[in-house]
């Protein structure tokens, strides 16, 4: 008896050294083929702008999830990894960096505080990622930043604004006076509703800055003129209730202007909360209804399911965890933009990190689907910035009810910049 | 607005920022006058408290008046008793050494912070005012429970004052703040007295942090403003000066209300922050303060 152990025949050995090759490569072929597409996330979980930050990672894991069930990014998983920036510029950049260099991410998402976008895309820039923020600044579409930063999910302040000025002036008053942050989100609102209003004939008869970490705010309402027939707020940060509060004592039982505010006075917060009686018969202006509208499209009942909120805009298993709601919709939308031009490049890995930010240029026309829960939108390439429909709900027995939606056409403006013609 | 209702308006903020920052200020002063420590863990507590009184209202059904009641007997209370924990462990161990409780004090803080950003996350949350009353001018309405923190703050200061002067306590902390040697030898256990000191340092910003706290919200990063602010009052005042503390708190508070509603809150900071420099350059001991 020979012993094919001791002496292997050759074909023997043919075939366990094929078999052989066959196992070594096989794990390499399937890696490559299930490595996941890495997505950073710079995330507002501590800090000022907390209270975005849980319902923008609550709705990114609820999309993540429905991407990857889906079969993921041109058949790869997906992953988010977040990275906390604390509402601060300068971690911001810090956390651009990490998320880039160390943690291997292909591009970096979610920002909202439009300060903590203007300290982080300089970053961005120099390390060729694109960047993409869901913060509502006029910045990107101003030209301010560069070719990697895009903001494809959510409408910028100028757009909103433009829509908001007419409905205003023709329901509300003619003279104006503007309660805002001190700040970059907040000087686009002043400077584009003063110039809005007039366009209308009428006029903003004083402009109350407030700095964004304020605490109190009794002081600043004096500063109101007597003749202000509308009050226009917008107000962020953890005090908001305090605000909203101060202002209803300011005015008490007495006559008051009407209001209009931006739904950032209010955001995560209940407008049933006592004190915030005064509120009832004001306007607000909405991205996405917070109470779900009797009109809503056919996702809003499949959107909501996912992102764990109910019909009155409140977290399914917390009624006081109010959601905010007409922010939050833009980290899922911005997953699926990322989805279509990653499929639309042949995107593979970091070495095609621009000729993904040349797919997402290309992209105009983003229908209503699951993908885009807040409505149709138009992806303008050249300014980076995205346009889509706007809402005005009024409090009616404390609840925020839908009274107008505007057309996507009403918050277009002439473009400031031409990212396609910069270098990357 | 006319001229005499914005002041008034002015005056009635301006008094209700006096009023909480007497109390976080006068602990601040106590703590340095006896124990020479310089607390800059002071806005934490009051941060604390704030929480606490959230916490406290959440677990207490009732009505609100009740919870509220039960959050400013039982948050400072508490506070103080982890102030009587943090100096037995850390600044008794350093023997209350001036630049070594500095240093000490500001790991506190950072610990403290953290762990209320830990624990109670960093959301800012509301507490229901004890009553929802409010007055009606013929100008503007205005919060009747901000004047009910006047009042409150007033008493406890009151009280403060009475404990300090009237009291056997009260005499040996004055004595050990004149003297801790010489109060050693007359058998004052100043450990003890140290102990007691930094736990009433902490459960009067505490408390301020508890009244506040209807007004305001309560958020892991609220400590800031009131500990700049209790030092500002505090050198102008004169360390360890109660009656400086109080002065300078209504000085500070009301010229805080008036310059930022005529002018805006950034001036009224820088010209606070002027006056302390000034202080410091002209009267390093303070308005009321003894040479040291």
């Amino acid at each position: 008896m020979t012993n094919t152990l001791l002496h292997p025949t050759r074909r023997g050995l043919l075939m366990a050294g094929g078999a052989g090759l066959l196992t070594a490569a096989l794990p390499g072929y399937v890696a490559a083929q299930a490595a996941p597409i890495k997505i950073g996330f710079q995330l507002h979980r501590t800090g000022i702008g907390a209270a975005y930050g849980r319902w923008y990672e609550r709705t990114a894991q609820a999309a993540l999830k429905a991407i990857n069930d889906a079969g993921g990014i041109a058949g790869r998983p997906v992953e988010i990894l977040f990275e906390d920036d604390a509402t601060d510029p300068k971690r911001g950049s810090e956390v651009v960096d990490k998320l880039t260099q160390s943690d291997g991410c292909d591009l970096v998402m979610g920002t909202l505080f439009s300060h903590v976008v203007m300290g982080s895309a300089p970053r961005a820039g120099e390390l060729k990622v694109p960047y993409l923020v869901c913060s509502e600044g006029y910045h990107v579409a101003s030209g301010a930043l560069n070719r990697w930063t895009l903001q494809p999910g959510i409408t910028d302040v100028r757009a909103q604004i433009s829509t908001m000025a007419p409905w205003v002036s023709q329901n509300l008053g003619k003279k104006v006076t503007m309660v805002f942050p001190d700040y970059a989100f907040g000087h686009d609102h002043r400077d584009f509703f003063t110039a809005a209003i007039q366009a209308q004939g009428g006029e903003v008869i004083a402009q109350i800055a407030v700095p964004p970490t304020e605490t109190s705010f009794t002081r600043y309402f004096p500063q109101i003129p007597a003749e202000t027939e509308v009050i226009y707020h917008v107000m962020v940060g953890p005090a908001v209730l305090t605000f909203v509060k101060e202002l209803g004592e300011f005015y008490g039982t007495g006559a008051k202007p009407a209001l209009f505010g931006f739904i950032d006075s209010l955001e995560a917060v209940d407008t049933a909360t006592p004190g915030l009686e005064f509120l009832e018969g004001s306007h607000f202006w909405e991205a996405h209804p917070r109470v779900k509208a009797t009109d809503a499209g056919e996702h809003e009942a499949a959107y909501r399911a996912a992102v764990g909120v109910d019909d009155n805009g409140a977290s399914v298993s917390d009624a006081a965890d109010v959601s905010t709601y007409s922010h939050m919709f833009s980290t899922w939308e911005t997953l699926y933009f990322i989805k279509q031009a990653m499929e639309a490049s042949g995107y593979t890995g970091p070495a095609d990190r621009q000729k993904l930010v040349e797919a997402m240029e290309a992209i105009t026309d983003l229908p209503y689907g699951i993908e885009r829960p807040q409505g149709a939108k138009r992806f303008n390439g050249k300014t980076h910035q995205v346009f889509g429909s706007q809402h005005i709900s009024q409090v009616q027995g404390g609840k925020l009810v839908k009274v107008h939606t505007t057309t996507i056409d009403e918050g277009l403006y002439e473009d400031a910049v031409d990212y396609t013609t910069m270098s990357f | 607005m006319a001229f005499g209702p914005f002041l008034l308006l002015a005056l009635m903020e301006g008094l209700v920022t006096a009023a909480v920052l007497a109390l976080a200020a006068a602990g601040l002063s106590l703590v340095f006058g006896v124990m020479r420590v310089v607390n800059v863990a002071h806005g934490e507590f009051y941060m604390l408290g704030a929480v606490l009184a959230w916490a406290v209202t959440t677990m207490i059904p009732g009505p609100p008046a009740l919870a509220f009641l039960a959050a400013v007997l039982i948050a400072p209370l508490l506070v103080a008793a982890l102030a009587a924990a943090a100096d037995g462990l850390i600044l008794k161990r350093l023997n209350y050494d001036p630049e070594a409780t500095i240093v000490a004090t500001i790991g506190l803080l950072y610990i403290l912070q953290q762990a209320a950003l830990s624990l109670y996350g960093p959301n800012a949350y509301p507490v229901t005012a004890p009553f929802e009353w409010r007055i009606q001018l013929p100008w503007f309405g205005y919060s009747g429970y901000k004047l009910f923190v006047v009042l409150a703050a007033e008493l406890v200061l009151l009280g403060l004052w009475l404990f300090m002067t009237r009291t056997r306590a009260g005499l040996i902390m004055r004595a050990t703040q004149v003297d801790r040697s010489t109060a050693q030898a007359f058998g004052v256990n100043v450990d003890r007295v140290y102990m007691g000191t930094f736990a009433l340092g902490a459960g009067l910003a505490a408390l301020a942090g508890v009244l506040i706290v209807p007004i305001q919200q309560a958020q892991y990063l609220m400590g800031h403003d009131p500990l700049l602010l209790s030092f500002i009052v505090v050198i102008i005042g004169g360390l360890g000066s109660l009656r400086g503390t109080l002065i300078a708190a209504l000085v500070i508070g009301l010229s805080d209300g008036v310059i930022s509603m005529f002018f805006t809150p950034t001036l009224a900071k820088i010209l606070a922050t002027l006056l302390v420099a000034m202080v410091l350059v002209f009267r390093p001991q303070g308005l009321f303060g003894a040479r040291a």
